[in-house]
């Protein structure tokens, strides 16, 4: 009796099985329902009610949102001079930390990829990701620390007798400032370092996808080790420097722990999307300047797009 | 003349392993030589020496008589097709073909028209817009040819070129390859582990085993005189007789091959033919070829010998008889 009522439960899930695997679409669909919810909700959900948001504005008055939509919030981002301060000074910011990370992370990626030992190529490997496990803002306390008046950079430029081209360097308008952690160029490093490891990894494995025969085929054919460069292992790098470059670009835009700690008093967007939705209340402006990312971003990725970053994909 | 290739106690070595011990060998200008080998057995470093790609730890190599072992691969007048073809993946066909013109700043006018006219010589004129990934394994052969050929080297090296594609496309690039070559006039060398590829295309071959050359000669002394038992088993599939049974046979411990087709099959009360060698064994195996039919003979004192024969007649013998396995003396070709 038991062996029978095991064999009508097995003839059940047997059943159930072969119902499935006869339709591979249901099944398929019936896996995917749970995390597409999740996905589509949690993620893409929330996106749009905050880009919905955008179209909303406040009441000079009441300081209460009106529900009607209006492109007057997005207007004023992009009209107002003050707005356009901000926007520009976050996207030169954004993009001399992606430059800086891409010069610094393409030696140490080629390195990795091409030269290192299996054993020292781990390590670079843990080296790169271990800042990243690490609270990140200690580590944005850490260098005000560091980069402060009294600190410990501007004390070991002293006692290099370097204390002079600090100061020249300090002396600069736009970039410099009093000391290193209240000035754009502090805040500069910071970011850089921040972010080095986001440009690593892509760059690190677009290279692993270069088969060395490449290299030796243009080698072969004649050209000097700067002309494989430019040739060969660029093009094929460029999606990896795509995707760095994303991550460092919206990162720098969307950051606003590390303007607030580090660096010159200017606003940036992400610090502009925190006081706007937190002190001031107004959703709609803060909703209106965070898509201003969005948008710098989509244009990044046509540019690159028309450039040929992704024709080796 | 200088010779196009000279390796003078070339030695590579990765770590405890030596790729290539001491070679020395010279190819002349215009030769048709094949580097042949079992895999690891330092043809393909051979090569990848030449090129340029390795630098020996030992030994000089020269190039129509100039010392080169120090130069780098973009100051070698070589060029090579690759094992995976390595074509450019972001270039189309002909910017892949004019490749070697545009690092050497050739008008791009120019540049264009040699790359076509290296796309008519390979016969792929109609697909220089095409991407690598778009080509076919053959096409991409050629592709990879006429990109190496189109700086006019004096050198071109083959690396396994043919290894990816299949029988047919093997054999029409076999001929293809050694037409291009004799029209050419340049020095070819190529790398292969197969020896019927080897035979049927070189000039000369050089026999590779541990990194060591075990034999360079022409391709019918390599199958009719091989020097040593790993040339006779590589490159002849002979049969290889050593120790007790070559010392009864031949009254020498000395090795000595003998090739299957001409190893034959008798009835053991058959009469042993004068000037002969013989001895007893069962059949194990029959294989029809279509051209030959062949016997693998285990001995009574355990050999396995292979008879190949191009009669019909040895299937009389069938898998389990016992049989007198029988060649004359001259057949038997002494081995170090």
């Amino acid at each position: 009796m038991t062996a029978a009522s095991a064999a009508s439960r097995s003839g059940v899930l047997r059943r159930t099985a072969t119902f499935l695997y006869r339709r591979p679409n249901f099944y398929l669909g019936l896996l995917l329902i749970p995390p597409l919810l999740w996905f589509g909700t949690v993620y893409l959900g929330s996106l749009f009610t905050l880009l919905a948001n955008s179209f909303y504005a406040i009441d000079e008055f009441t300081a209460r949102i009106v529900y009607e939509p209006t492109l007057a919030t997005l207007r004023q981002v992009v009209t107002q001079p003050a707005h356009i301060d901000i926007i520009v000074r976050t996207l030169t910011m954004a993009v001399a930390v992606t430059i800086a990370c891409a010069i610094i992370a393409l030696p140490i990626a080629n390195y990795m990829v091409r030269y290192a030992t299996p054993r020292i190529k781990a390590l670079f490997y843990v080296g790169v990701m271990l800042p990243m496990w690490m609270s990140y803002l200690v580590k944005v306390y850490a260098w005000r620390l560091i980069l402060a008046k009294q600190g410990i950079l501007s004390w070991m430029l002293e006692a290099c007798g370097l204390q002079g081209l600090l100061d020249a360097v300090l002396g600069i308008p736009g970039i410099g400032g009093p000391s290193l952690s209240s000035s754009y160029l502090g805040m500069f490093i910071v970011f850089v370092y921040m972010w080095l490891p986001y440009m690593i990894l892509p760059l690190a494995a677009s290279l692993e996808r270069v088969p060395e025969s490449l290299l030796q085929a243009s080698a072969d054919l004649g050209a000097r080790p700067r002309q494989t460069f430019w040739n060969v292992v660029l093009p094929l790098t460029l999606p990896g420097l795509a995707a760095g470059s994303v991550f460092t670009f919206s990162l720098t835009l969307g950051d606003y722990i590390i303007p607030s700690v580090v660096g010159a008093p200017g606003y940036f967007i992400g610090m502009m999307v925190y006081q706007q939705q937190g002190t001031a209340g107004n959703i709609p402006l803060a909703a209106a300047f965070s898509v201003v990312p969005i948008v710098l971003i989509m244009i990044y990725l046509s540019l690159a797009k028309r450039a040929g970053a992704f024709d080796a994909l | 003349m200088s010779a196009a290739i000279e390796f003078r106690g070339v030695a590579r070595r990765y770590g405890e392993v030596r790729a290539v011990d001491d070679v020395s060998l010279s190819i002349a200008p215009g030769e048709f030589f094949a580097m042949l080998g079992p895999s690891g057995s330092g043809k393909t470093t051979c090569l990848r020496l030449i090129a340029g790609f390795e630098t020996p730890d030992g030994g000089t190599i020269l190039l129509d008589g100039q010392d080169v072992t120090d130069r780098a691969p973009y100051e070698r007048d070589v060029n090579t097709v690759f094992q995976d073809y390595a074509l450019f993946p972001h270039m189309t066909v002909l910017e892949n073909v004019a490749y070697g013109l545009r690092v050497r700043k050739v008008p791009r006018e120019e540049q264009r028209r040699r790359a076509l006219e290296m796309l008519e010589l390979v016969k792929l004129a109609t697909l220089g817009d095409r991407r690598p990934l778009q080509l076919s394994g053959g096409q991409r052969q050629r592709v990879s040819l006429a990109r190496a050929l189109i700086n006019r080297p004096r050198v071109l090296l083959l690396d396994e070129p043919l290894g990816a594609l299949d029988l047919k496309l093997r054999e029409e690039m076999q001929i293809e390859l050694k037409n291009l070559q004799r029209r050419l006039g340049i020095t070819f060398v190529f790398v292969t582990h197969d020896q019927g590829e080897a035979l049927s295309m070189a000039d000369r071959v050089a026999v590779f085993n541990q990194g060591r050359i075990e034999q360079l000669d022409t391709p019918r002394t390599l199958y009719m005189k091989p020097a040593t038992t790993f040339v006779a088993r590589f490159v002849g599939g002979a049969n290889v007789i050593e120790g007790e049974l070559a010392q009864r046979l031949t009254g020498a411990a000395q090795p000595f091959a003998v090739r299957a087709e001409k190893v034959r099959l008798r009835q053991v009360t058959d009469a042993v033919p004068a000037a002969s060698m013989h001895c007893t064994g069962t059949v194990m195996d029959v294989q029809y070829h279509g051209a030959t039919t062949r016997c693998q003979v285990r001995l009574d004192s355990g050999e396995l010998i292979s008879a190949a024969s191009t009669d019909a007649d040895v299937a009389i013998f069938p898998s389990g008889s016992l049989v007198m396995v029988e060649w004359s003396r001259d057949a038997a070709v002494a081995l170090r």
